[in-house]
Formats: structure tokens, C-alpha cells, sequence
């Protein structure tokens, strides 16, 4: 086949780009949305942690009275 | 852990893929015989060329993970061959959108390089459902090694029974006869290697270091004794 002409090429080309970016991007928005949920489980869990804290040190002074 | 110098490979990563770009649209001159058409060359050869290495890197940590079982090296396949499989789609439509400009046909089934590089995806494909067929995390790990392995042979050996077959209706990047590529264009297509390797090392990191964090996170639960979050997710690998 004869090359195509820069306007008909042009979107072969640039479809090729565009897929590779989309690509790229939905990779890296399920790894953000994956790295969100893992920030917050560790925000429950530290609010888990200190909480349990809290109970814990209101036992100890209720036992020392 | 794993994220120490992820900011800076990101950072170099995407200077490269400036410059592979800059290079590609406005160094290398236009093809003789195909046009601008080309340039779709400098994205999808460099992405078949790191997704097959990126297989058989897969196998290579699959045969340290068989060897030391240590749980980390399934992780390091597993997200070589998750990465390499997303860079193959990328192949596989790009190169459709190369052969329907150059060819007039989104696919040739005669065509001993496609129809490999088809035959590779679809193995690699069967790797998931494989994978989490397994529910004991260390037979999963054991069986997924083994598939890595295997699979990982088959690519080089694949590319090899290609090269040998007799079509010369796909391209040739490094013709052993005259009429290789010219030196710019080389320069770019060589820049271009460079930044998609770098682009997947990146992410191989990043998916690493998120796993990682997702494991520390759960031995923190354990160790708290927390009540587990919502759903429990698949039994994927963790670092």
C-alpha cells in the first residue's frame, strides 16, 4: 500500500498515542484509588489503636482508685 | 521499602519518555516508504519489546521464588507478568492500528509475528484465573511460580520459531541484511526502548510498594488484633 497522506496518517498515529496514554492512566488511577483505600484502613486503625488506648488507661486509673 | 527512589525513577522516567517523544515527532526523519505512519513503530515496538522481556523477568523471579521460597519473589512475578500483560494490550492495539493504516487490515492471520505475539497474551491471559483458582496462598504461589517458569521458556522460544519463519510481510527492526535502520531514527527508537523499560520499572516499583504497604498494613491489624475492614479482597501475593 502507497503511504498515506499526513492528514489520514495523523489520526492512525495519534489514536495509537491516545491509547497508550488512556492506558496508562487508568493504570495509574486504580493504583491511586488502591493507595487511598490503604491510607484509609491505616487511619481506622490508628483511631482503633488509640482508642483502645484510652480504654485501657481509664481501666488502669479506675483500678488505682 | 520498596518505595525508596520511586520519586526519582518517576522523575527520569518521565524525562525520558519527553525526550523519546520530542525525538521521535520532531529528530527522526519521516519513513521513505510508510510516512508518518511510522512513528507508531517508536511506541509499539519498544512495548512488545519490554512486555516480553518483562515475561521472561517474571519467570526469572519465579525460579528464585522456587528455589529460596521466599514469598517475596512470587510477588516480584507476579507483578512483572501483571505489568507485562497490561504492556501487551498495549501492543496488541496498537499494532491493530498499525496494520489497518499500513495494511487496510486490523488483523492478518497469515502474519507468523502477530499471531505469536496473540498466542503469548492469551497464555499469560490464562495466568489469573489459574492463579486464583488456588485458594492456599503458598500452593498458589508454588503452581503460580511453575506457570511463570514454563511460560517464560516459551517466549524466547517463540520469538525464535518466528524469526525463523519465512514472512517478511512484517517489519524487521534489525535486518541482518541492508537496509536496517538509519542512525536517527535509531537514536530514537533506542530512546525510546530505554524510556518504556524505565516507564515499567517505575510501575513494577509503585505496585510493589503498594502491595507491600497493603501487607504491612494487614500484620498491623493482626497485631492489634483490629476486626477486619469490609470485603475480604482476592489472595494476591504480598511482599
Amino acid at each position: 500500500m502507497p503511504a498515506l497522506p499526513l492528514d489520514e496518517a495523523g489520526k492512525y498515529v495519534a489514536g495509537a498515542y491516545v491509547v497508550f496514554v488512556v492506558l496508562l492512566a487508568v493504570y495509574v488511577a486504580i493504583m491511586a484509588a488502591k493507595l487511598q483505600r490503604i491510607e484509609r484502613e491505616l487511619r481506622e486503625l490508628a483511631r482503633f489503636a488509640e482508642q483502645r488506648n484510652g480504654e485501657r488507661e481509664r481501666e488502669r486509673v479506675t483500678t488505682d482508685v | 521499602m520498596y518505595g525508596k527512589g520511586l520519586r526519582t525513577l518517576s522523575i527520569a522516567t518521565v524525562a525520558a519518555l519527553a525526550a523519546a517523544l520530542s525525538l521521535i515527532f520532531f529528530y527522526a526523519p519521516l519513513d521513505a516508504d510508510q510516512g508518518f505512519i511510522q512513528k507508531i513503530f517508536y511506541l509499539h515496538v519498544p512495548l512488545s519489546i519490554v512486555a516480553l522481556l518483562g515475561f521472561v523477568a517474571g519467570g526469572v523471579y519465579a525460579i528464585l521464588h522456587l528455589r529460596s521460597g521466599e514469598r517475596r519473589w512470587d510477588a516480584y512475578s507476579y507483578v512483572c507478568i501483571h505489568l507485562s500483560v497490561i504492556f501487551a494490550v498495549g501492543v496488541l492495539i496498537t499494532g491493530s492500528i498499525w496494520a489497518k493504516a499500513s495494511w487496510g487490515h486490523w488483523w492478518v492471520w497469515d502474519e507468523p509475528t502477530l499471531v505469536s505475539f496473540l498466542i503469548v497474551f492469551l497464555l499469560y491471559a490464562t495466568y489469573y484465573p489459574f492463579r486464583y483458582a488456588i485458594e492456599d496462598p503458598e500452593r498458589q504461589a508454588r503452581y503460580a511460580s511453575v506457570f511463570a517458569v514454563t511460560a517464560g521458556a516459551f517466549v524466547p522460544l517463540n520469538f525464535l520459531a518466528v524469526r525463523l519463519a519465512e514472512s517478511l510481510v512484517h517489519p524487521r527492526v534489525f535486518a541482518t541484511t541492508a537496509g536496517g535502520l538509519p542512525g536517527s531514527m535509531m537514536l530514537a527508537f533506542l530512546v525510546s526502548i530505554a524510556a518504556m523499560a524505565l516507564l515499567w520499572v517505575t510501575l513494577v516499583k509503585l505496585e510493589l510498594t503498594a502491595k507491600s504497604a497493603s501487607g504491612q498494613l494487614k500484620r498491623l491489624r493482626r497485631a492489634l488484633d483490629a476486626p477486619a475492614p469490609g470485603a475480604p479482597s482476592r489472595v494476591a501475593p504480598e511482599v
